[in-house]
């Protein structure tokens, strides 16, 4: 036996089990998304998880680093199923395909690998991707829009036309849009109340998708597998900016619920912003990161050119990280009295 | 009981494996036939031999004396005869050798002469000096001289004494077993310790999962009528550190920087205790312990072993099973791998732990940090030690400084925790010994470069001076030119050899000010920088008493032989601060 080292004793845990719990805690969404957008996405993370593996094992094969030991740790799968939630549920295959690869490649190996990436690869491919194919990433799948399994699979793969019909916009693109084209004349409460796009409270059927990322996130906080300070701040930057413009002006302005429950809020509170590896660690830089990308993600959707922000705001964030933790260090054990 | 517990953040709960051991009674290990006694046994300096090979000694009998004030003497275990004095492996998981006293046993077990002595009859100096002669030593573990440890603060007075039998590490249960059946002479020591501190409050901390130890505790101070406060903490590793128990008791919290009688309380274990309470009043200096065997033995069991037993035979006693791989000394928390059976049990040996690969499998391999957070929620000094593992891996060691790397107390907790199975505390210690060098290599560099300008500066100065000489002794001679006519005496000769000075040699004399000026200048600094606290201000107490002794043992050493008059005041003699 070799030289060893204490502690003998090791907790149950590992990099594989902490990853395989947000892959369950994702569950919840999707099961909500199969049931209310359609099955397609079940072929969207297929899809991503595979090109993510290839992209990895080629990586690692690249880097001379052990493939199954990596391999197997699932924190590639976490971010291909990621980005497969992210995109837009119809996008061909290889937009998805190209944004796995980009995340991995790129946002993750030729930055070291894992725990070593400063971005958040998922959100990196999601930016690339909205730059690159604006049209792409835009297209929705139409309410009502009724597909068979085969249907879906060959939009997917190419082997159907991408008709404008299956494709409409998200309901924060739809509030964007009608507001602009409205000039004044058209007011939310109305919109929300009469387009068929708008459901009880945010979206039809992804709020419900929301509400299962909302619950899949809190079982993870349950199992301390995130912590709340993250979650919690960014649910209350992007609802506080959100409540002080609806107070304002609720003709103009959506609720903080609708903003909560549409887009990528609640799969960013819960499972972006909390990405450790590209995170804050320290417990007051969680709630300036948590809150200032709630802030943005506001921003940007509300004000900027993109549907949603929550990409932008964390990758942002995701550079400021080593600032923040840098000035939000905790007093130590017997020091807490010292300036 | 106390009215309000305090806690601490962090810790870790593994399983505790410590009924096994704790189903018999404390058994006495028998005599081994040859004892090997390292003399150095204690934090601080190593006791210098004081008996020959050949020369027949008692149990009891002083072998090593205390070699400063931060040290402590070492006895013989048994009667015999000493067989040698040489090079033995050493209770360190280097198995690197030790200097130890090898006896052979005569199997009479023969005392020597016991003095009792009342603690109260005595000055307080007098107290601690016998409790350094009898060797008694911080027995949790660290081995720190308990005797430096028992000097109020001049400004604060202490105000509780914390005696630690909370025994956090899993297995180990040697604390627990002499709580059990020994609890009467240890709240009897406790007076000893109380007395010396002239402590205010005395608090007596035990894991409540060893009710029974709390039960004999509460017991034997409620019969001996004292009105020490037996509490139960909670079981949270490493609960029994002292600063954490500390905290849990009295909710002060000593940072790495400060003494805990500088916060108005000091700590000590209960085996140190019982010690104490042997040496004075049964006049038995510490020449056994008790050391828990456990884990992969049929027989886990506590013994009472002498110091110096090896530990194959001790390991026999437990009856260990074939698959047994290894031994651990210490808890596996905090413990060592034992290089080799031919080692001694010693005063820091608390516990043995034969082990499998079912009971410790080795380490998964080691992924990469994740960020996760779990080492920093897990850190009882709220350290973030991911941070200081990228920092001691780049080698980026004032970083690892700024991030308080000396505050780690090497628990393992991190380790214990971390999804990536890093070793952590391996890299910390790596960290900290890289800066330790560093620092001796600086401070070895810094005294040769005062050295040089010192010498330097002299030999200037002499120059100028022999230069000053040969001005005067032209102008003597310009002058003697200029009056020989006047005789021997010239009345206006003066004048002549002032001009003369006013003349050329000024810039002679300005040249030998400015040098004084220099060197003066240059000695004021170098000793500035020798005064100066050093790269080590994260130390703990007991690392800078160490290396204040190293710093005593060294600058005396270094005085002896009569170097270069300018060497004493460019290397003042730091006393060891631990007396004041």
């Amino acid at each position: 036996m070799g030289f060893t080292t204490p502690p003998y004793l090791l907790a149950d845990v590992s990099v594989r089990r902490v990853m395989l719990q947000v892959l369950l805690g994702l569950l919840p969404g999707i099961a909500a998304y199969v049931w209310l957008i359609g099955p397609s996405i079940v072929m969207q993370l297929l899809i991503a998880t595979l090109a993510a593996l290839f992209g990895e094992a080629l990586m690692l094969w690249l880097r001379g680093k052990p493939l199954m030991l990596f391999l197997t740790d699932g924190s590639v799968i976490v971010t291909a199923w990621l980005i497969a939630l992210a995109f837009p549920p119809l996008a061909p295959w290889w937009l998805v395909v190209l944004g796995t690869l980009f995340a991995v490649v790129v946002a993750k190996h030729l930055y070291g690998g894992l725990g070593q990436n400063p971005f958040n690869p998922a959100m990196v491919a999601f930016a690339v991707c909205i730059v690159s194919f604006p049209a792409l990433m835009s297209q929705w799948p139409a309410l009502g829009l009724q597909l068979t399994w085969v249907g879906q699979f060959e939009i997917i793969a190419g082997l159907a036309p991408r008709i404008d019909v299956m494709t409409g916009a998200t309901p924060l693109d739809a509030i964007k849009t009608a507001l602009k084209l409205g000039e004044g004349t058209v007011d939310v409460p109305t919109l929300l109340a009469t387009q068929e796009v708008f459901g009880n409270f945010a979206g039809r059927g992804w709020e419900w998708v929301s509400a299962g990322y909302l619950l899949g996130g809190l079982w993870l906080w349950q199992r301390k597998i995130v912590s709340w300070h993250a979650p919690l701040a960014f649910i209350g930057g992007l609802s506080l900016l959100a409540a002080m413009l609806w107070a304002w002006n609720p003709l103009q302005f959506a609720s903080p619920l609708f903003h909560l429950f549409s887009g990528g809020s609640m799969l960013g509170a819960f499972f972006i912003v909390t990405d450790p590896v590209s995170g804050c660690t320290t417990v007051k830089g969680k709630l300036i990161f948590g809150f200032s990308a709630g802030v943005i993600a506001y921003t940007i959707r509300v004000f900027g050119g993109y549907p949603d922000g929550v990409a932008f705001a964390v990758l942002l964030l995701n550079l400021c990280v080593p600032l923040i933790d840098m000035y939000t260090q905790p007093p130590i054990f017997g020091m807490k009295n010292e300036k | 009981m106390l009215a309000q517990l305090f806690g601490f953040k962090g810790g870790v709960k593994p399983q505790t494996n410590k009924t096994p051991s704790v189903q018999q009674p404390i058994g006495v290990a028998p005599l081994p036939p040859r004892l090997f006694v390292p003399l150095h046994q204690s934090i601080g300096g190593a006791p210098n031999p004081l008996v020959q090979a050949g020369e027949r000694v008692r149990k009891g009998q002083l072998i090593g004396g205390a070699d400063g004030w931060v040290s402590a003497a070492v006895h013989a275990p048994t009667s015999g005869t000493v067989l040698a004095i040489e090079q033995h492996v050493a209770a360190h998981p280097s198995g690197l050798p030790t200097l130890s006293v090898v006896i052979e046993a005569d199997g009479l077990d023969e005392w020597i002469d016991r003095r009792l002595i009342d603690h109260r009859s005595l000055a307080p100096e007098r107290v601690r000096e016998i409790l350094r002669d009898a060797g008694v030593v911080g027995l949790g573990g660290a081995a720190f001289p308990s005797h430096a440890k028992l000097t109020p603060a001049r400004a604060v007075p202490v105000e509780h004494l914390v005696i630690n039998g909370a025994e956090c590490e899993p297995f180990m249960t040697c604390d627990d077993m002499l709580m059990r059946e020994r609890a009467e002479e240890i709240v009897r020591g406790i007076a000893i310790f109380r007395d010396l501190l002239a402590a205010r409050q005395v608090l007596i901390g035990i894991e409540d999962n060893k009710p029974e130890a709390i039960a004999a505790m509460q017991e034997a101070v409620r019969r001996l009528a004292e009105d020490y406060a037996v509490v139960g903490v909670p079981t949270r590793y490493p609960a029994g550190g002292a600063k954490q128990l500390i905290r849990v008791l009295t909710g002060k919290e000593v940072p790495a920087s400060k003494r805990s009688t500088e916060l108005g309380v000091q700590c000590f274990n209960v085996a140190t205790v019982y010690t104490a309470y042997r040496a004075l009043a049964h006049g038995e200096p510490v020449v056994s312990r008790i050391v828990t065997l456990t884990g992969n033995v049929r027989q886990p069991r506590n013994w009472d072993v002498r110091l110096g037993t090896p530990m194959c035979d001790v390991v026999a006693l437990g009856a260990p099973m074939a698959d047994t791989s290894c031994y651990l000394m210490g808890g596996p928390m905090m413990g060592f791998e034992i290089p080799d059976l031919a080692i001694p049990v010693v005063k820091a040996t608390n516990c043995i732990i034969a082990g499998s690969p079912k009971l410790f499998p080795p380490n998964p391999p080691e992924m990469p940090c994740i960020r996760c957070g779990a080492c920093a929620e897990a850190c009882p000094h709220e350290l973030q030690p991911f941070e200081l593992y990228w920092f001691s891996r780049a080698r980026n060691f004032g970083k690892t400084q700024e991030y308080h790397i000396f505050d780690c107390i090497e628990c393992g907790c991190c380790s214990y925790v971390c999804p990536s199975h890093i070793p952590l505390v391996q890299y910390f210690r790596f960290a900290k010994s890289e800066i330790w060098s560093r620092e001796r290599e600086k401070n070895a560099a810094d005294a040769a470069k005062a050295r040089f300008e010192l010498r330097n500066a002299r030999e200037e100065r002499e120059q100028a001076e022999k230069a000053e000489r040969l001005a005067k002794a032209a102008a003597a001679r310009t002058t003697e030119r200029k009056v020989p006519s006047a005789g021997p005496v010239a009345p206006d000769g003066q004048p002549a050899v002032a001009d003369f000075v006013a003349v050329s040699p000024t810039s002679d004399a300005e040249a030998i000010k400015k040098a004084a000026i220099a060197a003066a200048m240059e000695r004021a600094r170098a000793q500035r920088e020798l005064a100066q606290p050093r790269n080590t201000e994260q130390l703990n107490a007991e690392q800078r008493r160490q290396i204040a002794a190293v710093e005593a043992r060294r600058a005396a050493a270094r005085a002896a032989p009569a170097v270069e008059p300018d060497i004493p005041s460019a290397v003042p003699a730091s006393p060891p601060r631990v007396g004041e």
